[in-house]
Formats: structure tokens, C-alpha cells, sequence
């Protein structure tokens, strides 16, 4: 008999600029990162609403991680400062409604860097697979 | 009660009408009972001597309805303001809301309103409610008169309030008083203290009464978009099927969030709440979050201050330590 063994769901928002090409030379390296995660391509990370992280979990995500230029690299000049501000008082918000601060995170990979993105996503899958199944932030009417 | 009587606000209103400075008033009348005040638009001096209102439940916040009446017409609306709407109505003129020449603001004291939930929770029947000063008389129909502190009866927002300090108006009546170094982040505090099983329990327990009536949403000053995110169809909040879902969750960070940097405190929201849930709480935890991250900022302290939210600077805390720092405090 088969055993459906827990699988995190990962949600990656990654910069059109820098950290998407980061995983594409993470690709082209053959460095493994998980299948669980899912990358989303934005054309900045400031493009990132609070909205789609919060909706990511509520459909059914067990963590969303956000990556894009390092600060001072922008595409365009400054859009990762703003990120930065909005995911700092958004992550303090979900922590101080007793959600697992771990579930989200932040990081800063530039396109040169395909070693850490292979690397963060194998450490960010392991953390979410060890706090296990997102329960306070699902939707049930969401699920499949 | 009130330090200032009713009286010197019709007089001064008329007077403004009369002498045509302005051609509507902005003022409160009664509604149902005593302690339903709502807001009303008056156009002349005849009403407002028979309708117009001043006491303990003129809580409404005036400050965004200036924003469609401002446009309806070429000449000027009265308004009377307490202190804290006036942070409000800076910040609607810092975000180009409404035309300030449009407007005549004649700033009022506040001794703070009393809380109609508490009211209702203390007694059955009410049907009159008088203010001595310390204390106010509930008289009910069935048990007799009720004799409670009126500090007891004050909401949250003026127990903690922080100033008495009017920040704009054309006018004022009375004497104008300080910002006021409140304890409005105890509670905040509290809550983080907590652990996250605590603070997860605590807020399934307040947010999971909301009945998604949008009162916050549309009493709020900041909260001015004309086309809103709420009233969007695949917004995945519009709705209210279950109760322990995370969708409460989602739109009371989000509605918190859009206000973020612009929020005055006001707490207009906590005071509509039909289901009496502490949303300044969420407010305050943003401002709070703001003070000790980017430097202490009151939105419409002044007009054309640039909110923190919309600003940078390259050494700013980093999202997992912004985090981490909540666990070490």
C-alpha cells in the first residue's frame, strides 16, 4: 500500500531581473532544489501585494518565500526598498496574529548567485516540511 | 461632559450661515434613543437650532464625508472637528482628498465620547442617558435609574487618547489643548507578550465574529479608494460562509495594511464595529511597528508629510529580523 507522504506546497515569488535568473542558473548548474517549490515570476519583487502571499496561503500554500534583488541592485532603482518595508511590517502582523513566523521569508538573489537559491529553497522546504501542514491560514472551501 | 455647551456650536454655525461664509453644516442629531447619534448635513440655521446635537455620542468622525461634499458644490461647508479628526483631515489634504478652500473647520474640545456598547452591555431598557460630569445616570425603564464612573464608559480610543491638540482648523472654540503622552501601546504589548497559541486563540476568537459588514472599511478616513479591493468579486474576502476560516483574517490585516503610515489612530473603526471587536489593535501594532522601525511618525500631525510606507532608505531592517525582534522584546 501506498503511504501519501507529506509534501510541502511552496509558493517562490521571484524578480523577473534577478532571482528568477538565479534559479534558471541553479538549472543550468544542476544544483536540486525541491519540486515542491513553485515559482512565481514577477517583473519585481515589489510587485508582491501583501494580498498574494496572504491568498497563496489561503489556497492551500504551506509557506511563500519572496526573492529579489539584493537592495541597492534594483532594475528599477528602488522597488526592493519598498518590498522590504511592506514585508517587514506584514511579517510582524502575521506573527502577532500567532502565525508561524517561519512560513515566510524573505531573501535577496541576484542572477549570479544560482547556488544560493538552490540552497535557500533547500533550506526553506526543510523548515516548512518540519512545522508541517499549514493549518491556521488555510481555507477550507479552498481545498481540493 | 462636554466642556464646551451646545449652544456656542449653533450659535456659531448660525452665525456662519447667516453671514454666508459657508451654506451647509456638518453637525450630528439625534437618532433613535440617546445614545444613537448619527451624523447630518444641515442647511439652515432654522434646523440646526431644533436638530443639531453635542454631547457624548458625537463620536462620527467628520473628516471623510468633506471628500464628496467638498465636491458638490462651490462654496464652503462647515465642520466641526474634534482633535484627533483633525489628524484626519491633514492627512485626507496631504493625500490631495479634498480642497481645503472649500471647507471651514472650526475645531471643538473634547472631553471624550462614551462607549454605546458599554452603555448597552450596563444596562436594560435605557431610556435616557445624562452626563454630570463624573458620573452619568442611566435611566431605564424597568430597573430604575443607574449611576456608573464615566470613565468606566469610555472606549478604548479616549481612555488611551493622544492629544488634545487641534492640528488644523479656520476656528476654534474653546481652549486648544496638548499632545498627550498616552499608554495607547499597552495593549499591543500585551499581545505580544503572548505566546503565538495565545495570540492565534485571541484573534480567531475576535476576528471570527466579524460579520464582513465593511462598517471598518467604510468609516474609516484613510480608507478613501474609490474603487476598493473588498469589492472585488475574486478578491477571495468578499464573502462570509464560515467562521474559523482565514479569510476574517486576510481582510482585517489587508484593510489594516492599506491604511498602514496613514492610519491617524482615530479608531473610527473600533467604534462602528457592530460585533465589538478591537481592530485599533491591528492598527496600532502597524504604528507601533513603524515608531520602532523607521522612527516615530503621527500621520496628519502635518499636512504633506510622506508616509514611511511610501518611503526608504537603504539601511532599513531586514523582514526576518524585523521578526526576530518582535521574539526578543
Amino acid at each position: 500500500m501506498q503511504v501519501n507522504e507529506y509534501k510541502p506546497l511552496i509558493v517562490a515569488f521571484c524578480c523577473n531581473w534577478c532571482s528568477y535568473a538565479g534559479a534558471d542558473l541553479a538549472g543550468n548548474n544542476r544544483l536540486n532544489y525541491p519540486a515542491d517549490v513553485k515559482i512565481i515570476r514577477v517583473p519585481c519583487s515589489c510587485r508582491v501585494n501583501p494580498m498574494f502571499i496572504l491568498r497563496a496561503f489561503q489556497r492551500g500554500a504551506d509557506g511563500v518565500i519572496l526573492c529579489g534583488c539584493h537592495p541597492g541592485d534594483c532594475h528599477y532603482t528602488s522597488g526592493n526598498y519598498y518590498t522590504r518595508r511592506r514585508m517587514a511590517l506584514l511579517f510582524s502582523m502575521l506573527d502577532y496574529l500567532g502565525i508561524e513566523k517561519e512560513r515566510t521569508r524573505v531573501e535577496w538573489v541576484s542572477a549570479a548567485e544560482g547556488a544560493k537559491f538552490a540552497e535557500t529553497m533547500n533550506d526553506f522546504a526543510k523548515t516548512v516540511a518540519a512545522l508541517g501542514e499549514n493549518k491556521r491560514l488555510e481555507d477550507l472551501r479552498c481545498k481540493k | 461632559m462636554q466642556e464646551i455647551k451646545r449652544e456656542v456650536l449653533v450659535n456659531k454655525a448660525s452665525e456662519l450661515l447667516k453671514n454666508g461664509t459657508v451654506d451647509r453644516v456638518f453637525g450630528w442629531k439625534k437618532g433613535e434613543f440617546d445614545y444613537d447619534i448619527t451624523p447630518a448635513l444641515f442647511t439652515t440655521a432654522e434646523d440646526i437650532e431644533n436638530e443639531f446635537v453635542w454631547g457624548d455620542f458625537c463620536g462620527a468622525n467628520f473628516s471623510k464625508y468633506l471628500i464628496k461634499e467638498t465636491g458638490k458644490s462651490e462654496n464652503k461647508v462647515l465642520v466641526f472637528l474634534k482633535p484627533c479628526d483633525t489628524y484626519s483631515f491633514n492627512q485626507l489634504l496631504t493625500e490631495h482628498r479634498f480642497d481645503r478652500e472649500k471647507v471651514y473647520a472650526v475645531g471643538v474640545p473634547c472631553n471624550g465620547m462614551l462607549d454605546t456598547g458599554k452603555i448597552k452591555s450596563s444596562a436594560e431598557g435605557i431610556s435616557k442617558v445624562t452626563d454630570n460630569g463624573d458620573k452619568v445616570v442611566i435611566e431605564t425603564l424597568f430597573d430604575g435609574e443607574i449611576t456608573l464612573d464615566r470613565n468606566e464608559l469610555l472606549p478604548d480610543r479616549c481612555l488611551n487618547c493622544k492629544s488634545k491638540k487641534h492640528v488644523a482648523y479656520d476656528e476654534l472654540l474653546g481652549e486648544d489643548g496638548a499632545v498627550l503622552d498616552s499608554n495607547r501601546f499597552d495593549e499591543v504589548e500585551k499581545l505580544e507578550k503572548m505566546t503565538p497559541d495565545e495570540r492565534f486563540a485571541f484573534w480567531q476568537n475576535e476576528l471570527s465574529r466579524c460579520i464582513r459588514c465593511n462598517a471598518c472599511r467604510d468609516v474609516c478616513p484613510a480608507c478613501t479608494c474609490e474603487k476598493c479591493v473588498f469589492d472585488n468579486p475574486n478578491s477571495g474576502v468578499e464573502n462570509k460562509a464560515a467562521t474559523n476560516e482565514f479569510e476574517e483574517k486576510m481582510f482585517h490585516i489587508i484593510r489594516a495594511f492599506h491604511v498602514a503610515g496613514r492610519c491617524t489612530d482615530c479608531g473610527e473603526c473600533s467604534r462602528v464595529c457592530p460585533q465589538h471587536i478591537p481592530l485599533h489593535l491591528l492598527n496600532r501594532k502597524f504604528i507601533k511597528d513603524i515608531d520602532s522601525f523607521y522612527g516615530e511618525y503621527q500621520a496628519g500631525a502635518e499636512v504633506g508629510s510622506r508616509a514611511p510606507i511610501v518611503n526608504y532608505t537603504t539601511e532599513d531592517i531586514e523582514p526576518g529580523d524585523a521578526v526576530r525582534r518582535n521574539e526578543n522584546a
